[in-house]
């Protein structure tokens, strides 16, 4: 479980985050959501310690990390997985090192051994015989399974995902979606998604947060989120057209 | 940086690889243009020297011996060097600002790995221990250069040229030279990276950091070629 108490994050005197405070539960894929500029990547990458927030506190069952020491800090990321926008693969290197990399660096398991795991997280994000294929040679929704593998190669605890479908076709969106939500189910992980993506709103969030300018509008479930009254959240939801119109569907039969 | 950079390696199987790969990168990639700039600039200043040697008492072996005196002393560790600022700085600004930019440096930071070690220090230590080989060589092709030069334009005879090279050599000179190298390779590998390391932004700031190490690590290599020359020859 992590849990996030009072994050305050500013950037040249602007404050980005103000005061976000949150619990994110194990065996769970929680969504972060808003609109662009809410603040849902400067808070995905204050959890993960690439920002340092002015205020706050972010524990990792029960471990606050601005108490770690720096080798502690190093462990911790060790059981953590992160799936970034882009992908985050790197180009020198073909799919089998980029996954294989966190196994090099942090185990002494012979080659053939690291080389069976990669083959079985690959197939587990239903990836076979791109190997020896450079990330370039693959498409978004490939790049994006090839960061799943590699970021669930270690068997994290924690799995981070900052948009991870954003640039995909909706059906590959829907894939890229469900596979998270199994991994996370089948391993236990703590997964949070940052996403703006109604879709997988609608698929994957146990758990919603939605942030506006830097504040926690509102929390609840997917079942909620067409049920609230809170403005903000229903002008997010209801800016895309199909969504006004499942609305007012959903309205004229309450009637 | 410096303090990150020089921490000791994480996984020493896997900075042993990566060192290889950078001499392969940073290294053995560029024997090829300097063998070439080499060559022909040897021949060059072979030909200049012999054309200002205008006195008939002037003896022709200085001719062999002012071209391989310039060359250890200056043309190749110095001019090499800010050759190698174009060409390997460019590269290590570029290829670690595009890391930076499309996440690839916080990928690694998420894994607990310290990047700049990871990144870095094998380039300072590829650039370090091989560019004193390339400079070598480079002082080697230079005088063969020369030579070619000298027998083809008739300038200087084969004989007139070898005895230059081989009289009042000063062993130092050589040393000078190689502590000269390994003090800009040391230079060329971490200018260009803090500019490609702490690139903001995406493809044009890649492009201007890239160009902006070129311009400071030539600088830099110029200011410490003045003092490193001070330092080791000046009395």
């Amino acid at each position: 479980m992590i849990e996030i108490t009072n994050i305050y994050k500013e950037f040249d005197a602007t404050p980005v985050l103000k005061g976000i405070s949150a619990t994110f539960e194990n065996g769970k894929t929680s969504l972060v959501i808003g609109q662009s500029g809410s603040g849902k990547t400067v808070l995905l990458k204050c959890m993960l310690g690439l920002l340092s927030p002015e205020k706050g506190d972010i524990c990792y069952d029960g471990r606050h990390y601005d108490d770690m020491t720096g080798d502690e800090k190093r462990d911790l990321r060790k059981e953590i997985g992160m799936v970034f926008q882009g992908g985050a693969l790197f180009d020198s290197s073909t799919v089998e090192e980029n996954v294989m990399f966190p196994l090099k660096m942090f185990t002494h398991q012979p080659y053939n051994e690291m080389l069976e795991r990669v083959n079985f997280v690959l197939q587990r994000v239903n990836l076979e015989n791109v190997n020896n294929k450079y990330p370039d040679e693959l498409s978004g929704g490939m790049q994006k399974r090839v960061a799943i593998a590699r970021a669930i190669v270690m068997n994290p605890k924690y799995l981070f995902c900052d948009e991870p479908n954003s640039g995909l076709d909706p059906n590959t969106a829907i894939i890229i979606d469900n596979l998270i939500q199994e991994i996370t189910q089948e391993y236990n992980i703590t997964t949070i998604i940052n996403s703006h993506d109604m879709n997988s709103v609608m698929e994957i969030g146990e758990k919603i947060i939605f942030l506006k300018n830097g504040v926690k509008e509102w929390e609840g479930t997917s079942y909620d989120i067409f049920r609230t009254d809170n403005k903000a959240i229903t002008d997010f939801v209801y800016s895309s057209n199909l969504f006004k119109k499942v609305r007012e569907a959903q309205l004229k039969e309450n009637k | 940086m410096l303090q990150q950079v020089f921490k000791s390696p994480q996984k020493r199987s896997v900075f042993r690889e990566l060192i290889f790969k950078e001499i392969e990168d940073l290294g053995i990639s560029s024997i090829g243009i300097v063998a070439f700039i080499s060559f022909f600039v040897g021949g060059v200043v072979v030909i200049q020297t012999a054309l200002n040697l205008e006195s008939p008492l002037t003896p022709k072996y200085l001719i062999g011996y002012a071209s391989r005196e310039s060359l250890i002393l200056e043309f190749s560790p110095t001019l090499i060097s800010i050759i190698l600022a174009g060409k390997v700085g460019s590269y290590i600004t570029s290829s670690i600002g595009t890391m930076r930019v499309t996440e690839q440096i916080d990928a690694l930071e998420v894994m607990g790995i310290n990047s700049l070690n990871h990144l870095v220090l094998p380039k300072i230590i590829a650039n370090v221990f091989f560019y004193p080989f390339v400079i070598i060589i480079s002082i080697t092709l230079g005088i063969l250069g020369g030579w070619t030069a000298g027998i083809i334009t008739d300038l200087v005879t084969s004989n007139d040229y070898l005895i230059g090279i081989r009289s009042d050599f000063e062993p130092f000179h050589v040393t000078y030279s190689l502590i000269k190298t390994a003090v800009f390779a040391f230079v060329i590998a971490t200018i260009p990276a803090y500019h490609g390391f702490y690139v903001k932004g995406g493809a044009i700031e890649v492009g201007k950091a890239s160009t902006r190490s070129v311009v400071w690590t030539s600088i830099v290599i110029i200011v410490l070629n003045y003092f490193l020359t001070q330092m080791l020859l000046g009395k």
